[in-house]
């Protein structure tokens, strides 16, 4: 059963990929969605059997790599995180399967989309079900790699394929930190299981080694290295750049793999590998660091974004920075339970967005919608619930996780606790004013469409909305029914071993007791985005424009997504084809090819044509040759010989 | 199967399937029929002979197996010595493998010449699979060498317009490095009295002469493998060789350069290896970074390929010298996947070259609207290029970084950068041919993949994603032969420095 959770998208993957010229549409719809549904209800019982009742499982598979002292197998193991994670991404899947039924209805490649979105779910799985971690880097490509598929599903659009081209790339830019890592691990261990390494990290703490001519502390630099693959895949500064090119992809590929599941990868490594980030202090600092500023960051880029899914796009960025400085500040529970609630009403926001974007005709660009509300009702309530668990309304999921983060990092009581503290406060607001800015652009005021489109708005069909309703529970309850367990009194009796934080690091513990004012900052502040967005968005119109007027360098900067695209591209892109070019034109071609063969021959001939001319064809000519010749060889050796 | 010469079964069959076709008659059409027959069925089993081979293989020893020995010229020490260990079976099994699919893959391709184009490639199967079972260095070289024939034969007379230059460069800078190891071979023979090479791996030779000897066999193996700055035959051979060409060159021909340095190298001249071992790893992360860098400026797709496969080979030398059991054998590895996927990227070009009758990238766009199958087949070769995990390409990768860490972490992380670069000019060839809107007039009515050439590609999915998901069947099989390598490495390592101390 356990494996069965794991490995049914997997097959459902395959029947729909190989039969589906013979499934037709509506076959490779049932399977996969059958087979994830099921996968989703298992799992809820795993989740009660594993996390509930503590029944901590492994189920090996067979041996995959055995060379030398490096011993991996395909594995399954189950604990209370990898239990936590498996609910989240099996329900959230299977939602979203059903939901794309009805949204992906009119698109001719239908058994594709299904495969690869079961394909990625079974690779997900791989990667939180992993004991070691090489499977775990296989998840972790796997769903690179379906991300790269699907972010270029609709293949003639070029913008799709360069997006998809990117998102590969960058990610692979991280997976070059992580695959380092994982090397590394292997060379400081002498292994790469899990338990191993956790088991031998206490005793490796403050060692050094030789890396790259430095002589480094042995964890510190691992956990960098491991946190660069983090950092890639969960969209950190300045690996953030593709996450809203991703945007291309089909909107149920965003909610579920740009928002719910893939990019929390990164959070859940670094929780997973918490028994080793324990004893690598700069490491944690710098994890705090990078996710403070990411959160601030890309929600100050989110205030400007007109087109409505990048807008969600950079709230993504920006949460998991959330979640990495709560990692960061020994918060783990924080951060899993901020990854929880987050998938839930961050995938409801980016399905009412893509509802939003069905009924305007597949229109993105908010400046272009309005005065829509009334005509698509239940999306617009889902909306809502989104954005109140999103800017951390009270009572609502976010206001628990988000809070306890912030509450963390207060509690931290360091110089990298305040600066994430500030930052992630200054973000709750940005991000309470952002959502309400979208909701009053998208839903209210005088419809901006043309004629024909508004007369096309119609609310979706029942097999996208129904869904929802999951998502939207969970948006509303998950906070509060899971707030005890995942970071309240049931702590440790719920995380078990599954996370490891030494008794120093006190972070969460201090969160429960902080001064009233740090619990009630952010709240206030959310409250006063929210009515800051109703100034301007609802009641009065006109003060963004002169805003945006008044200050044209700072507004173009935000535009412009402080110009990272343009940077990289100047730095690394454009080099890599000059100096490719000029290495393959000038180094083969002039230098290796102009000095050695090609020079040759044509040395070789002018020397051939020289001798010709030596060759005159008298007697004595060739005589004084020979005559010169023997004196030479005999000379030679003689003073070979006295030598 | 006691007392079968099975290795000289192998290899000598494809040569009587040869002389078979020779002596077909008639008409055009019946000889041609009939020798791509004879041919197919020839190498079919000869594949079945040596998987047999593989069947029988005893994996928990380093010794020799299958051995047979007899005496050629006494004088001379020399004697006709065939067996296999778990460093070469691997190589023969991939050499039998791709002979038939070459001969599938050129079963409508190649038109004028038939015959000899078959009696080619079967000579070429010879000459492949006498080289992994040579044990006796007179016997290997003329293997190595006679590889050479058939392979400047198929690029001359089958090739492309500029087929007389690359035909000659490929000769000349195999022949220059090739004449080196001659000498060395030579002078190996004279110091011991012996051609024979589990003699010689025994023998321990002055560290002086050690280090000619080094360089003379670097000479021959480096311009093989190919490795920096020797690599500019390669581009130019592929583009010109015909399809099937190309896959041998790539998939076999270029395994010959690493399976001497293990074979040779390492254990003959192990204080030489040593002294050579920044060499080695300087020009590896050349080649991994620079030819990468300049596959992503090329417009002809099997130049492209080409480009990339110097990339990989890379990993092979930089894997073999960090004498760690992970670098050796994930060297061994990376060379069985790139035998299987640079051959199967070649029959991909081939595929659309054989309707279209060009290489340019720009010629191509959006054939995934009317080959689907094909974008599947190329998607899932160029995964397995691009090193993903569950494909062949990741575990040989993999392994390497782990031996280059431990070696030296500037290597690993140079190394890895390959990881980046790599993913980066494949993805942009696929998405240049394969992806967009289809808009060529010349492509609308290209036809996906026959029945004939899915069964080329299928035996080759088959072994990329089995290697990819369960190399154990492969690794087990080497993990003896590599540790004895590595084990007789270090004892003589450590005996010449006892010699060095004494002398002193």
């Amino acid at each position: 059963m356990f494996s069965a959770a794991i490995f049914l998208p997997f097959f459902g993957a395959l029947i729909a990929g190989l039969g589906g010229r013979w499934l037709k549409d509506r076959g490779a719809q049932w399977v996969t969605c059958g087979f994830m549904v099921l996968a989703g209800l298992l799992s809820i019982y795993i989740f009660y059997d594993v996390a509930i009742l503590g029944n901590e499982r492994r189920v090996e598979i067979f041996t995959w790599i055995d060379s030398g002292a490096l011993e991996v197998s395909w594995a399954l193991h189950f604990d209370t995180l990898t239990a936590v994670m498996v609910f989240v991404v099996n329900v959230v899947s299977a939602v979203i399967h059903v939901y794309s039924v009805g949204y992906m209805h009119h698109d001719p490649g239908i058994p594709r989309f299904f495969t690869y979105l079961s394909m990625f779910t079974f690779a997900m799985l791989m990667l939180v079900t992993s004991d070691n971690l090489l499977q775990m880097f296989f998840g972790w490509e796997g769903v690179g790699l379906c991300s790269y598929l699907l972010i270029g599903f609709w293949y003639d659009r070029p913008s799709a394929n360069a997006a998809a081209i990117k998102a590969f790339i960058v990610n692979r830019v991280g997976d070059f930190g992580f695959a380092l890592g994982i090397v590394g691990v292997f060379f400081v261990f002498d292994s790469i299981v899990l338990t191993e390494i956790f088991a031998a990290a206490p005793d490796k703490a403050g060692e050094t080694f030789e890396f790259l001519g430095m002589e480094l502390d042995v964890l510190t630099t691992l956990c960098i290295l491991l946190f660069i693959g983090a950092m890639g895949k969960s969209a950190q500064v300045p690996l953030h750049t593709w996450l809203p090119d991703a945007m291309e992809g089909p909107t149920p590929v965003s909610a579920l793999i740009h928002a719910a599941t893939m990019v929390t990868a990164g959070v859940f490594m670094v929780c997973r590998l918490s028994p080793i980030f324990e004893y690598a202090p700069v490491a944690l600092m710098i994890v705090a660091v990078v996710g403070a500023s990411t959160a601030f960051f890309a929600a100050t880029v989110a205030l400007t974004q007109n087109d409505i899914k990048r807008v969600i796009a950079y709230s993504t960025c920006s949460q998991l920075g959330y979640m990495f400085f709560a990692a960061g500040v020994s918060a783990y529970p924080a951060a899993i339970f901020h990854l929880m609630t987050h998938a839930f009403f961050k995938a409801l926001l980016f399905l009412g967005s893509g509802s939003v974007i069905h009924a305007m005709s597949d229109e993105q660009d908010m400046r272009k919608m309005g005065g829509i509300w009334r005509k698509i009702p239940f999306t617009y309530a889902y909306m809502w619930i989104g954005s109140l668990a999103l800017a951390g309304v009270p009572f609502f999921a976010g206001y628990y996780s988000k809070d306890i983060i912030i509450e963390s990092a207060w509690g931290a009581h360091t110089a990298v606790g305040q600066y994430a503290f500030w930052l992630g406060v200054g973000a709750a607001f940005m991000t309470a004013f952002y959502s309400w800015r979208l909701i009053y652009m998208t839903f209210h005021g005088t419809p901006r469409a043309s004629e024909e489109v508004m007369s096309h708005v119609h609310e979706s069909p029942p097999v996208m909305l129904v869904p929802l309703i999951v998502l939207a529970a969970g948006a509303i309850g998950a906070g509060f029914l899971a707030q005890s367990n995942f970071v309240g009194e049931g702590l440790e009796a719920f995380w078990r071993d599954s996370l490891l934080i030494l008794p120093v690091h006190g972070a969460l513990e201090a969160a429960h007791h902080v001064p009233t004012w740090v619990k009630l900052l952010p709240i206030v502040l959310g409250i006063a985005g929210i009515l800051l967005a109703t100034v301007l968005y609802l009641w009065t119109r006109g003060i963004p424009a002169a805003l945006a007027g008044l200050l044209p360098g700072v507004y173009r900067f935000l535009l412009n997504k402080w110009y990272f695209d343009e940077l990289f591209d100047a730095i690394f892109v454009r080099p890599a084809h000059y100096i490719g070019r000029g290495f393959w034109k000038a180094g083969d071609g002039a230098l290796i090819d102009g000095v050695g063969p090609d020079g040759m021959a044509a040395a070789t001939l002018n020397l051939a044509r020289r001798i010709s001319r030596l060759q005159t064809g008298y007697l004595y000519h060739y005589a004084f040759a020979i005559l010169i010749g023997v004196a030479a060889i005999v000379t030679w050796y003689l003073l070979a010989r006295v030598g | 199967m006691e007392g079968w010469p099975i290795l000289s079964l192998t290899t000598f069959l494809p040569l009587v399937g040869a002389v078979f076709i020779l002596f077909i008659r008639g008409e055009k059409q019946v000889v041609d029929r009939n020798a791509r027959s004879v041919a197919l069925w020839t190498s079919l089993i000869t594949l079945a002979l040596s998987l047999l081979i593989w069947i029988n293989f005893t994996p928990g020893t380093a010794e020799f197996q299958f051995v047979e020995q007899h005496v050629w010229f006494p004088a001379l020490g020399v004697s006709y010595h065939m067996g296999v260990d778990g460093i070469s079976m691997l190589f023969v099994i991939l050499s039998t493998l791709l002979t038939p699919v070459c001969i599938l893959s050129a079963w409508e391709a190649v038109q004028e010449r038939v015959r000899e184009y078959m009696i080619a490639f079967l000579a070429m199967e010879t000459f492949l699979v006498g080289t992994f079972c040579a044990l006796d260095l007179v016997a290997f070289y003329i293997f190595f060498e006679g590889v050479l024939i058939p392979m400047f034969l198929i690029i001359g007379v089958w090739g492309g317009p500029r087929r007389v230059y690359s035909a000659f460069k490929f000769f000349l800078f195999t022949l220059a490095g090739s004449v080196l190891m001659l000498l060395a071979i030579l002078t190996m023979g004279l110091t011991v009295g012996t051609t024979d090479i589990p003699t010689l791996m025994a023998y321990e030779f002055p560290p002086e002469l050690q280090t000619w000897l080094w360089l003379a066999f670097f000479a021959s193996f480096a311009v093989k493998v190919p490795m920096w700055p020797v690599h500019t035959w390669l581009p130019d051979a592929h583009v010109e060789a015909p399809t099937a060409g190309s896959v041998i060159l790539a998939g076999v021909l270029l395994k010959f350069g690493g399976y001497g340095f293990l074979r040779f190298s390492l254990p003959m001249m192990p204080v030489a290896s040593e002294f050579f071992t920044p060499l080695v790893f300087a020009l590896s992360v050349v080649a991994v970074i620079y030819t990468s860098l300049v596959a992503l400026a090329q417009e002809d797709m099997k130049k492209l390929i080409a480009y990339s496969s110097v990339a990989h080979m890379g990993f092979v030398t930089a894997g073999i010298f960090t004498l760690t059991v992970q670098g050796v054998e994930g060297a061994i590895i990376q060379m069985l996947s790139h035998g299987v996927v640079s051959a199967a990227l070649f029959l991909i070009v081939g595929v659309v070259y054989d309707r279209i009758h060009s290489r340019e990238i720009a010629t191509y766009g959006g054939l995934v609207h009317r080959m689907p199958v094909y974008a599947a087949v190329f998607m899932l070769f160029m995964l397995a290029s691009v090193g993903l995990p569950g494909t062949s390409g990741f575990v040989g990768e993999f392994l390497v970084l782990a031996g280059a860490f431990q070696a030296n972490t500037w290597l690993a992380t140079l190394m890895a950068t390959g990881l980046v670069l790599g993913a980066a000019y494949m993805l942009w060839l696929y998405r240049r041919v394969i992806f967009g809107e289809l808009t060529k007039k010349q492509l609308m009515n290209i036809l996906d993949l026959s029945p004939r050439e899915v069964a080329v590609f299928a035996p080759l999915i088959l072994v990329v994603i089995w290697m990819g998901v369960y190399p154990s069947s492969f690794l087990d099989v080497m993990h003896a032969s590599v540790q004895n390598l590595l084990d007789n490495y270090q004892a003589s390592l450590a005996s010449a420095e006892r010699l060095a101390m004494v002398a002193e």
